[in-house]
């Protein structure tokens, strides 16, 4: 049983402890988590991963994994989140990196200054024997008081003991300085906690409580105590250093240095550009998509259809470069079933040779469902063969680029450029994973500092970021139309950016904050979690695409039926045709498109566009409005106002852009 | 023997590779941040890195760590070497 989101479902269940993992970004937690819990939540290699709170029930406790937080306070949306939590915690689990202890301690210190139940976890015990790293974890528990458990994430170890990691949970030392500091809590109706917090100023509860108990001085005077004891207590506990040299990987060093870092960035581009647009995109695809989806699942199901139902088959043979050299045509008035000789007579006719079937029935309904665009057959092929190949392909190299621990050194190369866009570097996080999904992407944004920050990243998502989905269908469309069209394209969509949130730096009130970011150490993949998290992220996608595409393709059926797809084409027509300059029908398009960008692209498919026409259309189509999907993510993530201006925002930039565009062109 | 005068600037002057006493942080949250990493007035740490435009990479015992800019300038050090 796993729950998502804030609601706590300990209500329903009083006697149950609620047992919370909290510790500094990247320690391991979510890993931790998944291992308890027999789930999945996303373990990656960048400090900010999780950012919402997620629950599962573990015998007789509610285990919570939290976002990474350096200390508890309320600096950030994650640390506001994971703040409530730790409040309400009956035990907590301090997890630490044991490669980090200095920073990490600090965190762990507080938590039992607060006065809660703690049990600590020296996680990545892997490393530190790697590394030669000696940490005397029971002198450790003597300083703190409180039980002290080494454990390896990645390889279980020490995780079997997770019942008595949680039942020795203890109250700590408590800290002579701190029980000074708080002498007077028995003059308020608070727990220890909540004074601590409040002694520190902590924002959010001095608003809550209306109560302001302290100075800006004491803040810092119990900062500075708690970073000395934490200094006193590593020296006690770990044994002398290995040198910093041979501590860090040289790759992480050289991803980071200008000469080296940008032809290291240019080579990853590189290297995705051969799996995904060559290898992916062009073979793979094309034998997924036309030898098994069309020549084989969606043969067999109109075969089986033609069985029962009256149909016109007509079959085209082809030569090499796909020209049509024969064509069959036959007609079977009462179904195969009655003329299975004749239809025998064609199989073996054209067996071993590239082909291409067409069915046509009579029975609009039938033909609805099965025919040419039947909305059957044309969603198995298009979600299973088409799109699923490059999904799974987009996220497995997201994967990689995430547990490699090379998007931290990414944001630190390219802060100055996001500077001047209103952003600081770590907004390269999240818009890197918009082009995995930009729905997900969007709820990424969390990690930002502040609300400025946040507005203008998740603008140029909505806007500019196309999706994997929506990228898988471009980059198919892209390199039928040639190399100009696909650097055009490049180009635009850039400048695009670039353009969109020069403009959002100017009006978008509030000051961003600079960069202030840890980098993880950079490691070879687990690929264990790379597949993982590429099956969970596939499935999900799966789950939420399929009934959308039907439903979007149904609808679009219905129209043409009807013909009420000609007034909606006549309606946009002063758009489509002088604006931007495409064929009438392109307004089919954009009626997919408002469900999912990526069934946008996928409308032009049929169409036969010149090539300016094409990069045209899917810049339109690009820029056009979100996936349903994101749009409602937005609108909760960001409030009504903003959502709706982001959205409506796109109609007209989306227009605007690709038209001018067409002119420039043609 | 006279006071020796030690030459202090602002973290963003810093060269690769030169060891730093951090002398003084900038008010408010950042200070309160930067403590939480470890990095207060009197401590020692390395600058690992100059990225163009300035952002700064600095080691602090195993811990690497990029500083915008804006930030780098509002803090100040003096050299160990
Ligand atoms: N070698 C090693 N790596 C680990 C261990 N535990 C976690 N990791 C890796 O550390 C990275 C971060 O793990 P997560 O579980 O995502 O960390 P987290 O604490 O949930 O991070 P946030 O959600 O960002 O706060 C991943 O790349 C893990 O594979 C461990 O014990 N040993
Ligand atoms: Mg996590």
């Amino acid at each position: 049983m796993t729950f998502q989101t804030n609601e706590i479902p300990v209500k329903t269940f009083p006697e149950y402890s609620k047992v919370v993992l909290v510790g500094n970004p990247n320690v391991g937690k979510s890993l931790i988590f998944n291992h308890i819990s027999g789930m999945y939540v996303e373990v990656s290699n960048f400090p900010g991963t999780t950012v919402s709170i997620t629950t599962c029930q573990y015998k007789k406790y509610f285990i919570y994994d939290t976002p990474g937080i350096y200390g508890v306070s309320s600096f950030n949306d994650e640390e506001k989140v994971t703040k409530e939590i730790i409040l309400k915690a009956d035990i907590i689990i301090s997890v630490v990196n044991a490669l980090n202890l200095e920073r990490d301690l600090f965190l762990t210190l507080q938590l039992i200054e607060m006065g809660k139940k703690v049990s600590v976890i020296l996680n990545r015990i892997d490393e530190l024997k790697k590394y030669q790293i000696k940490i005397n974890s029971k002198k450790l528990s003597e300083l703190l008081g409180v039980e002290v458990f080494t454990t390896s994430a990645l390889t279980g170890e020490g995780l079997e003991n997770i019942d008595e990691i949680i039942e020795k949970a203890r109250e700590g030392k408590q800290d002579k300085f701190i029980l000074e500091k708080i002498k007077h809590i028995k003059n308020f109706n608070l727990d220890k906690s909540t004074y601590l917090l409040l002694l520190e100023g902590d924002r959010d509860l001095i608003n809550k409580y209306n109560l302001q108990i302290s100075s800006e001085d004491v803040r810092e005077e119990i900062y500075i105590h708690r970073r000395n004891r934490v200094k006193e207590i590593v020296d006690a506990v770990e044994s002398k250093d290995t040198p910093a040299g041979i501590f860090f990987s040289n790759f992480g060093r050289l991803a980071l240095k200008p000469v080296t870092g940008i032809p290291i960035l240019i080579g990853i581009l590189f290297l995705i550009y051969i799996f995904i647009g060559d290898f992916v995109s062009q073979r793979l695809v094309d034998f997924t998509e036309n030898s098994i989806g069309k020549n084989i699942v969606e043969y067999n199901i109109k075969k089986f259809v033609s069985y029962y139902i009256p149909s016109e088959i007509e079959i085209n043979i082809l030569d090499n470069d796909e020209n049509v050299i024969e064509t069959i045509n036959e007609k079977f008035p009462k179904g195969i079933i009655e003329e299975s000789e004749k239809f025998k007579e064609i199989e073996t006719r054209t067996s071993g040779k590239t082909k291409e079937a067409n069915f046509k029935y009579q029975n609009p309904i039938v033909q609805f469902f099965f025919g040419e665009f039947g909305v059957i057959t044309m969603t198995t092929t298009y979600l299973f063969f088409l799109l699923l190949p490059l999904i799974i392909s987009f996220y497995l190299v997201l994967s990689f680029l995430e547990d490699s621990g090379y998007l931290p050194r990414l944001a630190a190369l390219v802060d100055k450029t996001f500077t001047k866009l209103g952003l600081n570097g770590k907004a390269i996080i999240p818009i890197i994973l918009g082009f995995g999904c930009v729905t997900m992407a969007t709820i990424t944004t969390r990690m930002l500092g502040t609300e400025r920050e946040k507005t203008i990243a998740t603008a140029i998502l909505q806007f500019v970021i196309p999706c994997s989905a929506q990228l898988a269908v471009i980059t198919v469309l892209l390199t039928a139309a040639g190399l100009e069209a696909t650097v055009i394209y490049i180009v635009t969509i850039l400048t695009i950016i670039i353009l969109t949130s020069t403009i959002l730096n100017k009006i978008v009130p509030g000051v961003s904050q600079p960069l202030i970011l840890d980098l993880p150490l950079m490691s070879i993949p687990q690929i264990k979690n790379v597949l993982r998290k590429t099956y969970y992220r596939t499935v999900g996608f799966m789950k939420d695409a399929t009934p959308l595409f039907f439903i979007g393709t149904s609808i679009i059926g219905l129209l043409q039926v009807t013909g009420l797809i000609n007034y909606w084409i006549n309606f946009l027509e002063p758009i489509t045709t002088k604006v931007l300059q495409l064929p009438k029908e392109s307004a089919v398009a954009f009626i997919m498109g408002m469900i999912r960008r990526d069934f946008g692209a996928a409308g032009l498919f049929h169409m036969s566009l010149t090539k300016y026409q094409v990069v045209v259309s899917l810049v339109t189509i690009t820029l056009f409005v979100p996936c349903i999907a994101s749009f409602l993510v937005m609108l909760k993530e960001r409030g009504l106002k903003i959502g709706l201006t982001i959205w409506a925002g796109t109609w007209i930039f989306a227009f605007t852009l690709g038209g001018i565009l067409s002119h420039i062109l043609m | 023997m006279g006071k020796i005068n030690i030459m202090k600037f602002t973290l963003n002057k810093a060269k690769r590779g030169q060891q730093l006493l951090v002398q003084q942080l900038p008010e408010g949250d950042y200070k309160l941040q930067l403590i939480r990493f470890g990095i207060l007035e009197g401590e020692t740490i390395t600058c690992l890195d100059k990225i163009f435009g300035g952002t700064i990479i600095i080691q602090k015992n195993r811990l690497e760590i990029a500083l915008g800019n804006d930030l780098a300038r509002q803090i100040i050090v003096s050299s160990l070497n």
